[in-house]
């Protein structure tokens, strides 16, 4: 099917996720489709199958425009779209979602079904257990299911978002050869949404980049991986001087750390960060960046390794009674035990047994659960030790993780300064963050809920909030979602706690602003984290390169 | 014009309630001026029966005090019936195993003993569903169901075993307690002075710390955004454990003020719904002490005024909670002016650009 999407615009109040995209589509091709996250390519994709319509502009299906009223309606019309989260029904088996795909009449004609099903998957290579509840079954597994089921109601576009999110290399293998068939010996036309790049010139005949909404161009693969990336993060801007603030005196010291989570592993990061200094932290989103600084802040635990600020280990502190609840499992087996010999010797019955038994368990019971009463109020977390030691943690979703929406900026700030004191002294907390406000400019009063603040201003606000003096300030995209003119103001905040003699730690996907801020950067690929270059000494293009997962 | 609208505007979910329950009186072919009338009547009518729905008001206005506390930390405590149900037994064991055996223990001994075992029960129970929660993943609601049947079971486990009493036992209550144990009422109702004054200290006591203290503040954040809570430095987990207990000590102490003021021994019946009831005031009330009271004065004089009723007319009592529920039903669905108002163009899509 021949697809043409004309000058796209897709808005959100002020912002332009899609800003004016014009791309064709060819049968029997496979295009990959690039970006940052943020960049357009999800909205994109969810206007060409229906999901939402967009602002303006026009979607011809072999020269036909086109007005999708859902994604049902898109898929009759030939445009399936493969979600990165399977649009299916766990608590079902294979065969039964497949079912869905059809107009089902009264009666379910369930073993034809079936047979086609396996026929059907045959031919691109997937054995699927059509018995299998589908909670049961791997997310490739479920891709392949969900792909058929497309491909049954007759689907000519397909779209994949992510699709190798989760799923293993042998899966990934038989997807890609499933695509290339599908495009080749069906004319299918195939839409392959990433922002992995091997994969892309793995798979694809032509990429095409957005950035910050906009079409930034398109590339025959193979095309050089430095080539996708300068599309992908912009073209080097003369940068601007910059005076550093570094003096030789390690605030962080990272010694062998590893953190470990379900999706991705970060292992031996060793590094020192001196007063003053700006380590950036570059590489596609999901990298493995937040790992280091939530590992860094204690909101994640380290798998081995040290974080030590300012010489000592950031540790939270272990309640004196920690052992309370163990006791409750020694009670317990002591019972237990009596229990057993008493019963051999003869001296209880087996009802009086049952009975001691149950106060035996009652009574560890309650051991444990007022030793956890007594732990909770006599230990600290490790985020709050750090908190303690003068580190800070800026998340990059303001309303959701660090700001609290209903309370007012005064109330944000009473619960920043209270502490230990019983009572919130009301005036000085107003006091204080009137001034506050002042010095940092920021459009609101005190009685403000930070709800109603704009982007920008609650991320002052958060700054606004923070104690003086900082050790370390870890940032998650500090300046995403902010105009250029507060992002400079953003960064002159910085600047004055640098002089101060904090060190600085920030994620961020611009590479101009690492380039610009930083003293030093470090390039995350896939959990593992490259050499830190100095500043002076490199280019977007280096970067752009380690970014591709190249060591320079 | 809309100002003003907006002022009276709690009075129209009051309307429409009995409005629809008048309308349902009437088709059962009653007059609801002489329903109502009766239900006043029933509920202040003589002294005895200000008394008695004083006396009732006590346990539903303890158990919303608690509940203030454990909603505006956003957590939310159904297991305040079992609670109640674990004060009273608390009161009840102090009751039969200290008092009991020894009758020359002075009231003003006893007593204060019986009250701080019901409070650490209610607390523990309480604590219970909190650890269930901070560290089982188990939600509070679930948890506190649950715990809430236990406590029951536990309850007909005692009056039918080991607490039951010694001749001609129908396994329905336990024996009544000595006089020494039992808080003193007033004349022939079932209203105590002395609990009275508790009620009024933990309202105002809690009412001034949420309104006032870093405590109150902390927990007001959690119940807004936990996530972020956390990250501005509250001990979530301490919090909420600590903000269970005080509900399920006030709970507790309302299960002490039920078992030996309201009744004089243990029942099965002990907790009567107080604990469910006072949720309902809770969510009629926001997180407004003076309200809370208020509305619990409401209900404990529909819940009194039931029985007269039930005498005057052909209704049947449970016309008390069928006027409670319209209630319930009637403020939620009309309640916030805001949300019936709100204009289309206001709910802006949640959609995000973000993958």
């Amino acid at each position: 099917m021949h697809v043409e999407l004309r000058d796209i615009h897709k808005h959100f109040g002020p912002l332009r996720a899609n800003d004016g995209i014009s791309l064709t589509f060819e049968p029997g091709h496979i295009y990959g489709i690039l970006g940052e996250n943020g960049a357009g390519k999800s909205t994109l994709m969810k206007i060409l199958s229906g999901y939402q319509a967009p602002t303006s502009g026009q979607i011809l299906l072999n020269q036909q425009p086109a007005n999708f009223a859902s994604p049902s309606d898109a898929l009759r019309r030939g445009v399936g779209m493969l979600y990165q989260d399977p649009l299916d029904f766990p608590p079902m088996r294979v065969i039964e979602n497949y079912q869905l795909a059809y107009d089902n009449k009264i009666m379910l004609p369930l073993r034809q079904r079936e047979e086609d099903l396996i026929a059907f998957g045959k031919r691109f290579g997937f054995t699927l257990d059509t018995r299998a509840y589908v909670d049961t079954m791997t997310m490739g597994e479920r891709q392949q299911m969900e792909l058929l089921r497309l491909l049954a109601l007759g689907a000519e576009l397909l779209i994949l978002d992510e699709p190798t999110t989760g799923i293993s290399a042998e899966q990934k293998t038989a997807l890609f050869d499933a695509m290339r068939r599908l495009a080749q010996e069906e004319q299918k036309t195939i839409i392959l949404v990433s922002h992995k790049l091997e994969e892309v010139q793995e798979l694809c005949d032509e990429v095409s980049v957005l950035r910050k909404g906009k079409w930034v161009g398109s590339h025959p693969i193979p095309c050089p991986t430095a080539e996708m990336v300068r599309l992908m993060f912009g073209e080097e801007l003369p940068r601007a001087e910059r005076v550093s603030c570094r003096v030789e005196k390690t605030v962080l010291k990272l010694d062998k750390m590893a953190v470990h989570t379900y999706h991705l592993n970060i292992d031996n990061i060793s590094l020192d960060i001196h007063e003053g200094e700006v380590l950036g932290l570059a590489g596609l989103e999901g990298s493995g960046q937040q790992l280091l600084i939530k590992g860094c802040a204690g909101l994640l635990p380290l798998y081995r390794g040290r974080v030590m600020l300012d010489d000592s280990p950031v540790e939270g502190q272990r309640s004196p009674f920690f052992w309370l609840p163990g006791l409750s499992g020694i009670v317990f087996s002591g019972g237990f035990a009596a229990m057993i010999v008493r019963l051999l010797l003869g001296q209880i019955t087996g009802i009086a047994a049952a009975g001691e038994l149950t106060l035996a368990a009652l009574l560890a019971g309650a051991i444990w659960l007022v030793g956890t009463i007594i732990i909770s109020w006599t230990s600290q977390s490790t985020y709050h030790a750090f908190q303690q030691r003068g580190g800070a943690y800026v998340p990059a979703e303001r309303l959701e993780e660090a700001l609290i929406p209903g309370l007012s900026l005064t109330e944000h700030m009473a619960l920043a300064t209270s502490g230990k004191s019983m009572l919130v002294n009301w005036k000085d907390a107003q006091d204080e963050i009137a001034r506050r406000i002042q010095q940092f400019n920021i459009k609101g009063q005190p009685q403000t809920l930070v709800d109603k603040l704009s982007g920008g201003n609650q991320q002052r606000a958060m700054l606004a909030l923070m104690k003086s003096p900082l050790r370390l300030l870890l940032l998650e995209h500090p300046t995403r979602g902010l105009d250029v003119t507060s992002a400079n103001w953003m960064w002159e905040l910085f600047q004055e706690r640098l002089k101060e003699g904090t060190a600085i730690i920030f994620v961020s996907a611009d590479l101009d602003e690492l380039l610009e801020r930083s003293d030093r950067i470090a390039v995350f690929s896939g959990g593992v984290m490259s050499r830190m270059v100095n500043t002076t000494d490199t280019t977007v293009d280096e970067l752009g390169h380690m970014i591709g997962g190249g060591e320079s | 014009m809309e100002n003003a609208l907006k002022r009276i505007w709690p009075a129209v979910p009051v309307i429409l309630a009995l409005f629809s329950t008048t309308l349902l009186i009437m088709a059962f072919g009653s007059n609801p001026i002489l329903t109502y009338g009766a239900f006043i009547e029933g509920a202040f009518g003589t002294e005895d029966s200000v008394l008695n729905t004083l006396a009732f008001w006590i346990p539903l206005l303890l158990c919303a005090t608690g509940l203030l506390v454990t909603f505006t930390a956003g957590l939310w405590n159904i297991g305040v019936e079992g609670q109640l149900v674990m004060g009273a037994i608390g009161a009840s064991w102090v009751a039969i195993a200290v008092a009991g055996p020894n009758p020359s223990i002075p009231a003003w001994i006893i007593i204060p003993l019986e009250i701080l075992a019901a409070m650490a029960a209610g607390a523990l129970w309480a604590a219970l569903c909190a650890v269930l929660k901070t560290r089982g993943g188990i939600h509070e609601i679930f948890g506190g169901v649950a715990l809430n049947n236990l406590a029951v079971i536990f309850t007909n486990y005692l009056i039918s075993n080991p607490w039951q009493p010694p001749r001609g036992g129908s396994f329905t209550k336990t024996e009544r307690f000595l006089d020494t144990a039992l808080i003193p009422v007033v004349g022939t109702s079932r209203f105590s002075v002395l609990s009275l004054v508790l009620v009024i200290v933990a309202l105002v006591l809690i009412g001034l710390a949420l309104r006032g203290s870093s405590w109150g503040l902390r927990l007001k954040a959690m119940g807004k955004n936990l996530k972020a809570a956390f990250i501005q430095g509250v001990p979530s987990e301490r919090e909420a454990i600590t903000g269970m207990m005080v509900a399920g000590a006030l709970a507790g102490l309302a299960g002490a003020v039920r078992v030996l003021s309201w009744y004089d021994s243990l029942r099965q019946s002990i907790g009567g719904g107080i604990g469910f009831l006072a949720v309902l005031i809770v969510l009629l009330a926001g997180t407004q002490p003076i309200l809370t009271a208020f509305i619990a004065l409401v209900f404990s004089a529909l819940l009194n005024g039931g029985t007269t009723v039930q005498l005057r007319t052909q209704l049947h009592s449970a016309l008390s909670g069928v006027i409670q529920g319209a209630l319930v039903l009637f403020v939620l669905l009309f309640g916030d002016y805001n949300q019936v108002f709100r204009k289309k163009s206001e709910t802006t899509p949640v959609e995000t650009a973000h993958e």
